[in-house]
């Protein structure tokens, strides 16, 4: 059982990443998100409750909706905002969208959180490699991975897991059951009766649970780290919750079921039953959970602040790090309308240096 | 006639296939009640029911490698990709098993992979791809990049009657942009055959897609600009190319332009390149000069992914030059 100071923090993780996302709404009506928005509405207890299961050196792989276990994990909200809003120095420089960024690498100096790519399912076999370095280095460190419902329908679902099991990898594999797969609601992507059925079918440890009960979700998950860490191999867990959001701010979800939305929202939303469980049976008093929700805003107030003032990247980063070596591409000759004045600056930290003469020639 | 987007042109060209032949069905994620993230399909399951207009898991392989099997038995199957940079995940499909289907076991497969491509839309990598060259590097398969809404609607057609697999690339930036009215009638236009966009007579700009567009822009600007008289070639079908066209209008003007979206490498501007050179040598007073995005994958932010996409005035810049030589 988690000791009542961290199950405020698993408050404190929900509350973050909704309010987090509530700004973001707020930024994209104002058209300052360049791409599309994606909510995890509903869905906060989820990528909480189990990538808190995780310990720092451990590997987590998000899919769109697991904002929240990119928080915990150790992204910044403004990390994340200056994502959504292409800035110049985003971790990923501007040329990538949303959570797609990562930190990765040795236990001790980085996160341990890997930025997915949009084709679904990929991220499993990437995964199985993830934790096959561990096990091959004898490091002590679980790898965990998220999938949508839909996701688990695509050929690199099956291959990764299914090689993951056989090598009996360290891998935790998350199922987010929210009903639909954009449009598509779930019996008409399984014919399975529930996802954690096919745990049979790879040979690996399965395990259903109440996705909006975020310390179920985290003791389940919990379980199934640990599993993975004793050398137990794979897990798949599915987490029973529901979109009450529309596949991306655009979508106004005209194909789900009348009342579906309500019911989830009314007896179902992760964060107030968590505060009810923390008002009525850990007797917090309301101040408590009062004073959280105003560090976050405040929080989330200054990241916006720092992501807003922050630079658009130039047009000429654009050329640089593709491959390691050599450091930049030439823009095209015909590029003679670029704006050659950033030529031959040095951009921030590790980036290229252009030379114009070179740069501008055929 | 009303006028009607590229969207609704190729929405019309699969009602009216559907209706004039029961073999012909839908295939796609999210296609069905909710019409496609595009809405390129509504109202075609009301239309049509579920048996004809089928919403698939999300499962590329499975739903190109269905298709074949069926095109196989004698149906028309079009699959949407539901972003045309999904394809990868069926390219094994396509390019091992329907791409030589014919040509190793004599089995027809007569089905159209259709989706939305190309970028300017701030998509980021993974919604904004072009990966025709390699589609094309491929025997076997037919390559369609329509630029109008005349052209969506009746090269769709004949993409859905031809005989093999058509990858049928529809530009989203020109979705809901472009209009036209349709030609009165069954208006179906020919694979394989190039069309004059623009007549011209100082030097010729050879394209497809949503840069026809921006080869257009700039060919007016150089008009008004600098007196010059510009042909652009909008060619319609990659796959097969239509080299009569591109040596006409090479042999006319002595100076061509190829201009495309995608990368450079490997671009399919290299293999036109080389057609010219091999076959109209002599008719050149300027070497074949490309205008195309940057050897990089393609970045999110506007100033990023302006920066790597071809612009109107990137053409007029190599225009200019072509002129000069
Ligand atoms: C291979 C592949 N095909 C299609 C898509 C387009 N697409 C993006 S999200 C999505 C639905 C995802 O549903 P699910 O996996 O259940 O995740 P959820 O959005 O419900 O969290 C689809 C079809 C994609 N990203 N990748």
């Amino acid at each position: 059982m988690l000791p009542l100071e961290r199950k405020l923090e698993l408050y404190h993780w929900m509350r973050l990443t909704r309010t987090l996302e509530e700004r973001l709404v707020a930024l994209y009506r104002q058209t300052k998100v360049v791409g599309g928005l994606f909510r995890s509405l509903g869905q906060e207890a989820d990528a909480v409750g189990s990538c808190y299961a995780l310990e720092r050196r451990d590997v987590m792989s998000p899919l769109i909706r697991n904002m929240g276990a990119m928080l915990v994990k150790g992204a910044t909200p403004v990390e994340i905002l200056k994502q959504y809003m292409a800035k110049g120095d985003s971790p990923t420089r501007g040329r990538e969208l949303n959570i797609h960024f990562g930190d990765i690498g040795a236990a001790e100096t980085t996160r341990g959180f890997l930025g997915q790519i949009s084709p679904l399912g990929d991220m499993v076999p990437v995964m199985a490699g993830v934790t096959m370095s561990f096990k091959m280095r004898g490091e002590d460190r679980v790898g965990l991975v998220y999938v949508g419902d839909g996701a688990t329908s695509t050929g690199a679902f099956h291959e990764g897991i299914n090689f993951a099991a056989v090598q009996r990898l360290p891998l935790v594999v998350i199922i987010e059951n929210n009903g639909y797969a954009y449009s598509t609601p779930t019996e008409k992507q399984t014919a399975a009766k529930q996802f954690v059925d096919k745990a049979i079918g790879y040979g690996v440890y399965g395990e259903q649970v109440d996705g909006n009960d975020v310390l179920a979700v985290y003791d389940c998950t919990k379980r199934a780290v640990d599993r993975a860490r004793a050398g137990g191999g794979v897990s798949l867990l599915e987490f029973m919750t529901f979109r009450r959001k529309g596949h991306a701010e655009h979508d106004n979800q005209s194909y789900v079921k009348p009342g579906e939305v309500e019911a989830w929202a009314a007896d179902n939303d992760p964060i107030d039953r968590f505060v009810r469980v923390l008002l009525d049976r850990e007797k917090v008093p309301r101040s408590t959970l009062e004073a959280i929700d105003a560090r976050i805003i405040a929080e989330v107030d200054a990241a916006t602040d720092v992501a807003e003032a922050s630079p658009l990247p130039q047009p000429l980063d654009a050329l640089v790090g593709v491959y390691a070596d050599p450091p930049a591409e030439r823009p095209l000759w015909y590029r003679e309308g670029a704006d050659v004045s950033t030529l031959g600056k040095e951009r921030a930290e590790g980036w290229g240096t252009y030379d114009v003469a070179k740069g501008a020639a055929l | 006639m009303a006028e009607i987007t590229y969207l609704e042109a190729i929405r019309e060209a699969l009602d009216e296939e559907m209706q004039r032949d029961a073999n012909v069905f839908m295939l796609g994620e999210d296609i069905g009640a909710f019409g496609g993230a595009f809405k390129v399909t509504d109202g075609l399951m009301a239309k049509y029911g579920e048996s004809r207009v089928i919403d698939s898991p999300i499962s590329e392989i499975a739903i190109v490698g269905a298709a074949a099997g069926a095109a196989h038995m004698g149906m028309r199957p079009v699959v949407e990709m539901q972003f045309i940079d999904f394809v990868a995940n069926a390219y094994d499909m396509l390019t091992n098993y329907v791409a030589t289907a014919r040509y190793r076991a004599f089995l027809p497969c007569p089905m159209v992979v259709r989706g939305p491509s190309g970028g300017y839309v701030r998509g980021g990598p993974f919604h904004s791809q072009n990966p025709e060259a390699g589609f094309i590097h491929t025997p076997g398969l037919k390559v369609v990049y329509p630029a109008t809404a005349e052209d969506a609607k009746g090269l769709m057609k004949a993409a859905i009657r031809d005989e093999d697999c058509v990858l049928f690339f529809e530009h989203k930036y020109l979705y809901r942009r472009i209009k036209g009215v349709m030609p009165a009638g069954d208006h179906v236009v020919p694979i394989g055959k190039a069309r004059v966009a623009r007549e011209g007579n100082d030097l010729s700009i050879i394209t497809y897609a949503a840069t026809v567009h921006k080869a257009l822009e700039a060919a007016e600007q150089l008009q008004a600009e600098d007196g010059l008289s510009v042909e652009v070639i909008d060619l319609r079908t990659l796959a097969p190319l239509d080299d009569e066209a591109i040596f006409a209008t090479t042999r006319k003007t002595n100076r061509v332009l190829v201009v495309h979206e995608d990368t450079r490498t490997g671009g399919i501007a290299g293999e036109i390149t080389a057609r010219i050179s091999e076959s109209c040598f002599a008719h050149l007073d300027a070497p074949v000069l490309r205008v195309t995005a940057h050897d990089i994958p393609l970045p999110y932010a506007p100033a990023l992914e302006d920066f790597v996409l071809p612009q109107v005035n990137d053409i007029k810049v190599a225009a200019r030059r072509l002129a000069a030589w």
